[in-house]
């Protein structure tokens, strides 16, 4: 186990803890740079989604992880980032001041539903900001001179500059350099008095009073800011699905990000980066295994001649092929998430981190909490 | 100059008057102790100096400033500090971050800097940690510096408290209940540091506590509080004779 030795205040405040940190997260930029000239055009096209899944992570997670407000009804903010950046473009803006003014957009849109969210708290915000996405949702549908209605929206590729991004890879790496650029910028706020002050709001809103953080404010920033992400990642969202329809914005989608979340680990960035890689490859994996398993297990079966396992392959592909089976599995996934490992994939990471750092002297125990002490009588 | 003055403080919950015509002075430099029997409302004494409850009637003045209408969070900021009896310390961030939020009030950062974390930024966090580096060796803390509080002792915990409040760099320190949870050589260690608060770091201190030996070694000066009413103010020897203390404590 290495013990950084910190001989300047500057240490703590670092983006990377030590030099061997900053070389490993140079190995992850280089392989995400080389990875389109090793992979074919469908897989590029599937890690874009986790990029922009990650931004989406990242803004729930600076919410949800972070300043401890739940909200049901991000898949509108996302919308809204879609369809204001959809409608500039075609009305002639060029693709920069159209995404920044969808940011904009979007961040209003979250100021306007941050003010009545500074007198709600848990389960009555999350029904507040579900009744906000479900109004939104019906927006979408009506106002069909702006949004086109059922009818739908197509969105060009883009066009930054002059320079075209018409093809997989060049997309892919718009939309890595634009997490890569929100992860840095939340992290600086996480690094500074405001993300302190949302921490300090999640974990204790009477102590963060009393330390003199401004409740109301610090609240509003927090959803501001995190629409803003999700208004960015509603902008690629557009051109990565090329046709925008009401139905995507649903609460479901939502939900999927809430699970992106948890899944990842509350309370970490890396956290909001793993979940995306879960929620965005999933249903890929579950399709290829839809495919794979049955084909695999027949042949199998002609091998061995044991004609049993033929037709569990064929019960299992039939299974997976049939509707709402992957909601299933999220949900499966989510459950067992909360039981078994509830700091998620980061705080898995962790744990398997440490384990080689500290071998062979890994203790499970090191993890277990320790009794939380008086907690009641908390005034809210 | 005043620097705090209660005037008349009273305070309904529904038809229950929890507090009732309480009145009382601060000098400077000085520990003043609030003693009283269980729900005679000491606590809800600080929670009305640090603005959490509006008084019914009554004035509160610090430094000749009427903060009767000041909102919670501007408190910390005139500086008054508070700890609380049932430690609220934010449990999932490690003992630095917590003392470095304390620094809030004396945030000079814009959020766009902070989003870009300008040099400025980087300033001024290295000024708030060489503050908050002074408050831990004053308490002794350097062990615990990047523990996460859930993981903190209970002991370690009131310190952490205490060191918390200190951050904000207060005038007045409320200390609620500091020796609550504490064995008897943490008691006696609590009693140190209040004193050091009060001579090396000129800071005054109003307190509300149980541990008689720990008012009788700290305080100035103590009110007994009954029933949300004021039974006597005096030097802790002076109170402890008074008959109708006696009765308050021990019935008869």
């Amino acid at each position: 186990m290495r013990f950084p030795f910190k001989t300047s205040y500057e240490q703590d405040i670092r983006l990377f803890r030590d030099g061997t940190m900053a070389v490993w997260y140079a190995v992850l930029a280089f392989i995400v740079l080389g990875l389109p000239s090793l992979l074919s055009r469908y897989y590029i096209g599937e890690i874009t989604w986790v990029f922009i899944y990650g931004i989406c992570g990242v803004s729930l997670m600076v919410l949800v992880g972070y300043t401890g407000l739940v909200s049901l009804g991000h898949a509108a903010f996302l919308g809204i980032g879609a369809y204001a950046h959809a409608y500039l473009l075609r009305h002639g803006f060029p693709w920069v001041a159209s995404v920044a003014i969808a940011v904009l957009i979007t961040t209003a849109c979250g100021l306007i539903v941050g003010l009545p969210a500074l007198r709600m708290t848990g389960i009555y915000l999350a029904i507040a900001t579900l009744a906000f996405a479900v109004i939104i949702q019906e927006v979408f549908t009506r106002w069909e001179s702006v949004t086109g209605g059922f009818a739908g929206m197509a969105v060009d590729k883009p066009t930054i500059f002059g320079v075209r991004f018409n093809d997989e890879a060049s997309f892919y790496y718009l939309c890595a350099a634009l997490l890569a650029l929100t992860i840095l910028l939340t992290k600086n706020l996480l690094r500074s008095p405001t993300g302190r002050a949302w921490v300090a709001i999640r974990d204790s809103e009477i102590a963060a009073q009393s330390m003199g953080v401004h409740l109301a404010l610090y609240k509003s920033v927090a959803f501001a800011y995190s629409a803003a992400l999700m208004g960015l990642a509603g902008a690629l969202f557009a051109h990565k699905i090329a046709y925008l329809a009401p139905d995507i914005f649903s609460i479901l989608f939502s939900i999927q990000m809430l699970l992106l979340v948890i899944v990842g680990g509350l309370g970490s960035l890396q956290g909001a980066v793993f979940g995306a890689i879960f929620v965005a490859l999933l249903p890929p994996i579950i399709a290829i295994l839809r495919d794979s398993i049955p084909a695999n297990m027949v042949s199998i079966a002609s091998a061995t001649g044991i004609g049993l396992i033929g037709t569990a392959g064929r019960g299992i592909g039939e299974f997976l092929k049939k509707p709402g089976v992957e909601a299933g599995i999220f949900g499966l996934i989510l459950v067992l998430v909360i039981l078994v490992e509830p700091s998620g994939m980061y705080g898995r990471w962790t744990k398997i981190k440490l384990f080689f750092s500290t071998f062979p002297m890994y203790k499970r125990d090191s993890f277990k909490r320790q009794k939380t002490y008086m907690r009641s009588e908390r005034m809210r | 100059m005043t620097f705090f003055r209660a005037e008349n403080l009273a305070i309904n919950f529904g038809g229950i008057r929890a507090v009732d015509g309480v009145s009382f002075t601060l000098q400077k430099g000085e520990v003043f102790t609030i003693i009283g029997p269980n729900g005679a409302g000491k606590t809800t004494i600080f929670n009305l100096v640090s603005r959490i409850y509006d008084p019914t009637a009554g004035r509160l003045i610090f430094e000749d400033r009427d903060i009767t209408a000041t909102p919670p969070h501007r408190i910390a900021e005139l500086g008054i500090a508070r700890t609380f009896q049932n430690i609220e310390l934010f449990e999932h961030a490690t003992l630095l971050q917590n003392l470095l939020l304390a620094r809030h009030v004396h945030r000079r950062s814009s959020f766009f800097s902070e989003l870009l974390f300008l040099p400025s930024v980087r300033r001024m966090e290295v000024e708030h940690r060489e503050a908050v580096e002074k408050v831990i060796d004053f308490l002794d803390l350097q062990q615990y510096r990047d523990t996460f509080v859930v993981n903190l002792p209970y002991g370690a915990r009131k310190i952490a408290e205490l060191a918390r409040a200190l951050c904000t760099n207060p005038k007045l320190l409320l200390l609620d209940e500091p020796s609550s949870g504490l064995n008897v050589e943490e008691t006696d260690e609590m009693a140190f540091w209040i004193e050091d608060i009060k001579n090396l770091l000129g800071i005054s201190v109003l307190m509300v506590e149980h541990d008689m030996k720990l008012v009788a070694a700290v305080s100035d000066r103590v009110l007994v509080l009954n029933y949300g009413r004021p039974l006597a103010t005096g030097t802790p020897l002076e109170v402890q004779s008074r008959p109708e203390v006696i009765r308050a404590y021990f019935g008869g």
